[in-house]
């Protein structure tokens, strides 16, 4: 290689400053144009799966002005997706209300008031434990445990409480890195003017990460909307409107993925599923567009101020 | 964390403080703790109770079935007169079906990750990093419903020119097990991408400098000194994308034809968590906790994997 380099050095010494990459190698070219190759799948496979889904779902939706806001009626043979839209509001609005403060009190107890140790190794190492867990599991647990031994049987707030444990980690990492980026110097600041440790999260540190939480919470709906195995055995497969604005958390309902699934097994409706398959693109779209938002402006202002 | 001794407002006679805290301030302080703490330590219980569940739901069956004729029988056939539950072909299943869509989705995972982190200028990855967000939030029923619809056709068209002559084999329509690895190569893309960039980003800039010093190129450097030296963060990954392919169960249950068979290329198989999919919704009794048995296999497989990733390989990271 020495006496290769050499020469490659000598042949193009007396051209301009890159002497060392003139020559090119055969077997560089074949590996980048490999690696080109590969990132041009990744790309290729999303831009194909939005392509075939939009061909596949857009004329159901056109041909069905109902499929958005109207309900499936067997008597009417109309079909219509509006239940689960709302059953997944539902179950993003619970889950949240119940993470959030949950993942964020983790982070904080983790960063800013237990002494680093055991305890700590171990939340540490159950949270990527928790996160590691596949979705299937959960779904056996929360039906053993909330469903059976809490009673709450085959309902919505049993969905719910399945899937707090499941993006917990999600919302405890970020929260994590976000209190992680506000400096130190703002925590002695806010103690060396007299604030308690408790005012000093309230009113420095969670504001100042609350971009970090933000991006969190954003990609926590993103794996909500897009949750199913652990949802059939807990929330169920329901899809009849809210009756009871409270009382609908205790019945069976079927969010846009698992309706999605059931279509397409257990019903053979196919057409209808892709008209799901495209809300639900469209829906990771925007969640992913927001997130990339939140987490930009974030990072700007962190930049600005640090 | 560092701040915690350095609060002056809670100073050891709260009483005495010139700056005012009261008794009431205080209790609030201690509330503030314990919530906290109680936060903190719901990781720990959550999986405490999932650990102890699926033990115990799941061991019973064990017990009466037999733990040999359970993980080694290879007749599942839970409703019939004699009913018997042997998993050992699940059991394969997962593994081949993981083991083969690892050995797919790493390679392009990985030499996308280095496009990313190495060959793109900031314009390109601001395109090919989207893409790959997208395909990790796309919910795993579109690929299954995707591989169904588009795969299995053609793995049909396949399996009838290879078959056609061959009264022995069934014919799956296309639900086989390299549909299902596909799908699962292309689910587990995302998360060894994310990994294997980020460890690749963290190999210091010297080390590339040096290599290019001595005359490497810029491929031979990426080959020979950035990607060994990010080696335990892709190895991270891929076990990360190990975990992603043997949970994954919407989306194979989709395309993989369900049926208990030897785990061959165009034979209908059945998974650990499609087994569970497919059946937990009408199955009862004896049955039903096979059914957990089968969770408590998957459990323990997934456990393996995590004191993997979190033990050994983070210490792998630390040492370096």
């Amino acid at each position: 290689m020495s006496t290769q380099t050499a020469s490659v050095i000598h042949s193009n010494l007396s051209n301009d400053f890159s002497i060392l990459t003139k020559k090119k190698r055969t077997s560089d070219m074949v590996l980048r144009v490999l690696i080109i190759f590969c990132a041009f799948i990744a790309v290729a496979l999303i831009a194909g799966i939005i392509i075939y889904v939009v061909i596949r779902g857009l004329p159901v939706i056109i041909a069905n002005p109902n499929f958005i806001i109207g309900q499936r009626s067997f008597l009417q043979g109309t079909y219509g997706i509006l239940p689960n839209l709302i059953n997944t509001l539902y179950i993003i609005v619970i889950t949240l209300l119940i993470a959030t403060p949950l993942g964020v009190g983790s982070a904080i107890f983790l960063n800013e008031y237990a002494k680093p140790g055991k305890l700590v190794k171990i939340i540490e190492f159950t949270t990527e434990t928790l996160s590691g867990i596949p979705s299937i599991l959960f779904g056996l647990f929360g039906m053993v445990f909330f469903g059976n031994v809490c009673g709450m049987g085959t309902s919505i707030l049993c969905g719910c409480l399945t899937l707090t444990l499941m993006i917990l980690p999600t919302i405890t990492r970020t929260a994590q890195e976000a209190l992680k980026t506000v400096p130190l110097s703002y925590r002695s600041g806010a103690l060396g003017i007299g604030a308690t440790k408790w005012y000093m999260i309230r009113t420095v540190i969670l504001p100042s990460s609350i971009g970090g939480i933000a991006t969190g919470v954003i990609l926590a709906i993103g794996r909500i909307v897009g949750e199913s195995a652990a949802l059939i055995f807990t929330a169920g497969s329901g899809s009849n409107m809210v009756s009871h604005f409270f009382g609908h958390t205790m019945q069976s309902g079927a969010t846009l993925t698992v309706e999605m699934y059931l279509r397409y097994t257990a019903n053979n409706d196919t057409d209808n599923a892709f008209g799901i398959a495209l809300v639900l693109i469209v829906l990771v779209l925007l969640i992913n567009i927001c997130a990339g938002l939140v987490r930009n402006r974030f990072a700007k202002k962190t930049s600005a101020e640090g | 964390m560092k701040v915690k001794s350095s609060n002056p407002a809670v100073a050891p006679s709260g009483k005495t403080s010139i700056l005012g805290v009261n008794q009431s301030r205080k209790a609030i302080e201690r509330t503030a703790t314990i919530i906290f703490f109680v936060c903190g330590i719901v990781a720990i219980l959550a999986v405490a109770a999932i650990t102890i569940y699926l033990i115990a739901s799941g061991a019973p069956a064990l017990g009466k079935v037999g733990i040999l004729d359970i993980l080694f029988g290879t007749v599942w056939s839970p409703t019939a007169d004699d009913p018997s539950f042997g998993i050992a072909y699940l059991i394969l299943a997962s593994i081949f079906g993981t083991a083969l869509a690892i050995c797919i989705g790493v390679p392009i995972g990985l030499l996308a990750a280095v496009f990313l982190a190495e060959i793109a200028n900031s314009k390109l990855a601001n395109i090919v990093r989207p893409c790959v967000e997208l395909l990790a939030g796309i919910p795993s029923v579109v690929y299954g419903l995707l591989g169904a619809i588009i795969l299995c056709p053609l793995m049909y068209d396949i399996e009838e020119a290879i078959f056609a002559n061959d009264p022995s084999h069934q014919m799956t329509g296309g639900k086989n097990l390299i549909s299902a690895i596909l799908v699962l190569a292309i689910m587990i893309l995302p998360t060894v991408i994310n990994v294997s960039e980020s460890s690749l980003r963290a190999v210091p800039q010297d080390y590339r400098s040096s290599s290019l010093a001595l005359g490497a190129s810029k491929i031979q450097t990426i080959f020979k000194v950035t990607i060994p030296a990010a080696k335990s963060g892709i190895l991270t990954g891929v076990v990360l994308g190990i975990g992603r392919a043997l949970g994954e169960a919407m989306a194979v249950v989709m395309v993989c034809g369900n049926v208990a068979n030897v785990p061959f290329p165009f034979n209908s198989v059945r998974f650990l968590t499609t087994g569970i999919v497919s059946e937990m919704g009408y199955s009862s009794g004896l049955h039903r906790q096979v059914l957990f048995t089968i969770g408590l296999v998957l459990f323990v497989f997934i456990m393996i994997i995590n004191v993997l990733v979190n033990v050994v390989l983070k210490k792998g990271v630390e040492k370096e």
